[in-house]
């Protein structure tokens, strides 16, 4: 039937059609061809120290010493794939239990008010730059930091401490959203047994809803661990395996911050640092993966 | 324990911990506002920044901030609209849209670094566009893009289908349903979401170290010819935005008021993203009552 319209006369709503999937094809098709070439790109100057075989991919990832300025220089980046996944897990064990007493405040405690309070809440820290977290870090929680435990103030806690809220709203906003959704019957069950509200919480809401929550936590996880900026100002910058909290550390996002800039193209050291954002770039997929296994999970 | 007692307890810290929430917000705007208020004056927002001595303004950096993000909004928006309407309305459900949703996923989730990272690679270095703003519109256009498409996607989608089904009743072909039947009565979500978007846009810093650069020429704000070099409106100078401009001084600043400074220029930050999210709610719903003859809106 249509090739007959075609054969026929083509009108002009036919060409408008026409053009207006073309134009929404090449769109979808660019968003195509930036994934393609951001992976490509990243990865193949990620991997050229290791063809060249002048880092060996062993000693970058196990290699402790980060000295690519030394007379034999060592490109060891577990100081900083470490210090990455120290912060991240410890900003996630921080926000996630916050993250989840909001959710619960504003689905189970008071459904009314809670969530015109929080939602704002929620929304407007959402909203807030990263540089400004970092600012107020630098001169809020590091000068606390520094008073109230030995060391400098700068390092992994405070780190953590200022990507946990960063991530407050990411795992808040997911959790709520998954704790709402609950079918209502539910938790009328289970106040029919006579069960009260945090039993109700704890043995039937948390437990179905967990899956979902999670959710909410490795998304919070996937945006700590590619947070630069703020975690960069109140880490400290010293490339080391952190031993303490409280001591300067460092992260894959701060030293590629710091030292991008000041590295000459196709050297070593800025190769070395292209193979960083590789690592970064691997662990988004990790990340993007985990939340696709959870969501899954969720649909049973 | 007794049940109840454990509830009491439980429900205690619930409340405490969601409203220590709320206090951090609080103490977080109310340090921000404060400490920066008394530095903002109309000197400061618009004279140019000191390198050694005191007493700088940003200027400068306020200005490319909004035109780098118009910039970015001239292209990210209709990219993002079509994808957006290509998913909601035209994609069939298989593999290839599964693909598409898991690209948009993807992009989504990589960190701005890497985002400013592969314009460096790509824009700065390979296209030869050097450190500019235009180089940090197309940089900012990645990261804001996959938002843009959910926006739109989303937005069509919660569309009634009877407005569809009617349209297709009347004859219409299916591009003259999408832009006169469902585009005006989806505009207001897209609308609000955009403004959003563009909130989160106008902070982003760590995607334009790299692309937009870190430095800003001298500016002729006299001369409005974008194809000057010293004009602001030239897309091929470089531009250090107010985001930047604030981690610059924390991590580099020599000016003796530096912190001063960044605490002025983090307060004027939040100030704008807190204007976009006022913008962003009240200008949706304005748009819809214009658009529609309904009154409610969904």
């Amino acid at each position: 039937m249509r090739g007959k319209t075609n054969t026929k006369k083509i009108e002009k709503h036919h060409i408008e059609d026409m053009v207006g999937r073309i134009y929404m094809s090449l769109c979808v098709l660019l968003l195509i061809v930036i994934i393609v070439s951001m992976v490509y790109f990243v990865a193949s100057k990620g991997i050229a120290n290791f063809i060249s075989g002048e880092v060996k991919l062993t000693d970058f990832l196990f290699g402790t010493k980060w000295a690519p300025e030394a007379d034999t220089p060592s490109y060891g980046a577990l100081p900083f794939i470490s210090g990455s996944f120290l912060v991240t897990l410890l900003a996630a064990l921080i926000a996630s239990p916050l993250s989840i007493c909001a959710a619960l405040f504003m689905t189970e405690i008071v459904p009314g008010w809670g969530k015109k309070l929080l939602q704002p809440v929620i929304e407007l820290l959402s909203g807030i730059p990263s540089v400004v977290y970092g600012f107020v870090g630098l001169s809020v929680i590091v000068p606390f930091l520094r008073d109230t435990f030995p060391g400098q103030g700068i390092g992994v806690a405070a780190g953590a401490l200022v990507l946990s809220v960063m991530i407050l709203p990411t795992i808040t906003s997911v959790a709520a959203d998954a704790l709402a959704s609950l079918p209502q019957n539910l938790k009328e069950s289970s106040f029919a047994l006579g069960a009260t509200r945090w039993q109700t919480i704890s043995r039937v809401i948390l437990p179905t809803t967990m899956p979902a929550i999670m959710t909410g936590v490795v998304l919070g996880m996937a945006r700590a661990f590619g947070e630069a900026l703020a975690v960069q100002m109140v880490i400290g910058n010293a490339p080391f395996v952190p031993r303490s909290l409280f001591e300067s550390a460092s992260t894959l996002t701060s030293v590629i911050t710091l030292s991008m800039g000041n590295t000459t193209m196709g050297s070593t050291i800025n190769n070395a640092l292209w193979s960083m954002a590789l690592v970064l770039m691997l662990m988004t997929f990790v990340f993007v993966l985990l939340v696709r296994m959870l969501e899954r999970r969720n649909k049973i | 324990m007794k049940p109840k007692t454990a509830d009491k307890i439980a429900t205690t810290l619930i409340v405490f911990f969601a409203l220590l929430i709320v206090a951090i917000l609080i103490g977080l705007l109310g340090y921000i506002l404060v400490r920066g208020l008394n530095h903002i004056s109309w000197d400061f927002l618009t004279s140019a920044p000191q390198k050694i001595r005191a007493g700088g303004g940003v200027g400068p950096q306020l200005f490319n901030s909004l035109y780098l993000l118009v910039l970015t909004l001239l292209i990210t928006i209709p990219l993002g609209l079509g994808a957006g309407i290509f998913m909601a309305e035209y994609a069939r459900p298989g593999k290839l849209t599964n693909f598409i949703r898991l690209i948009v996923e993807v992009l989504s989730s990589f960190p701005s670094i890497i985002v400013g990272l592969f314009g460096l690679l790509l824009i700065v270095n390979y296209f030869d566009l050097g450190f500019s703003l235009l180089s940090g519109a197309i940089a900012l256009t990645f990261f804001n893009l996959p938002l843009m498409v959910r926006i739109t996607e989303q937005a069509f989608r919660t569309v009634p289908k009877a407005q569809k089904e009617a349209g297709f009743a009347l004859g219409l072909s299916k591009w003259k349903i999408v832009t006169s039947v469902l585009l005006p009565v989806a505009l207001p979500t897209i609308i609000t979401g955009t403004i959003l978007s563009a909130g989160r846009v106008f902070g982003e810093a760590a995607a334009l170290m790299f692309t937009a650069g870190m430095s800003s020429p001298r500016l002729n704000f006299s001369d409005w010819n974008p194809l000057h070099t010293s004009s602001p409106l030239n897309p091929f100078r470089p531009a250090e935005t107010l985001a930047v401009h604030i981690w610059k001084i924390n991590s580099e600043g020599l000016a003796p008021d530096a912190i001063q400074i960044a605490a002025g220029a983090s307060a004027v930050l939040v100030i704008m993203v807190l204007l976009f999210n006022l913008l962003a709610r009240y200008f949706g719903r304005f748009i819809y009552r214009k658009l529609t003859a309904s009154k409610r809106i969904n």
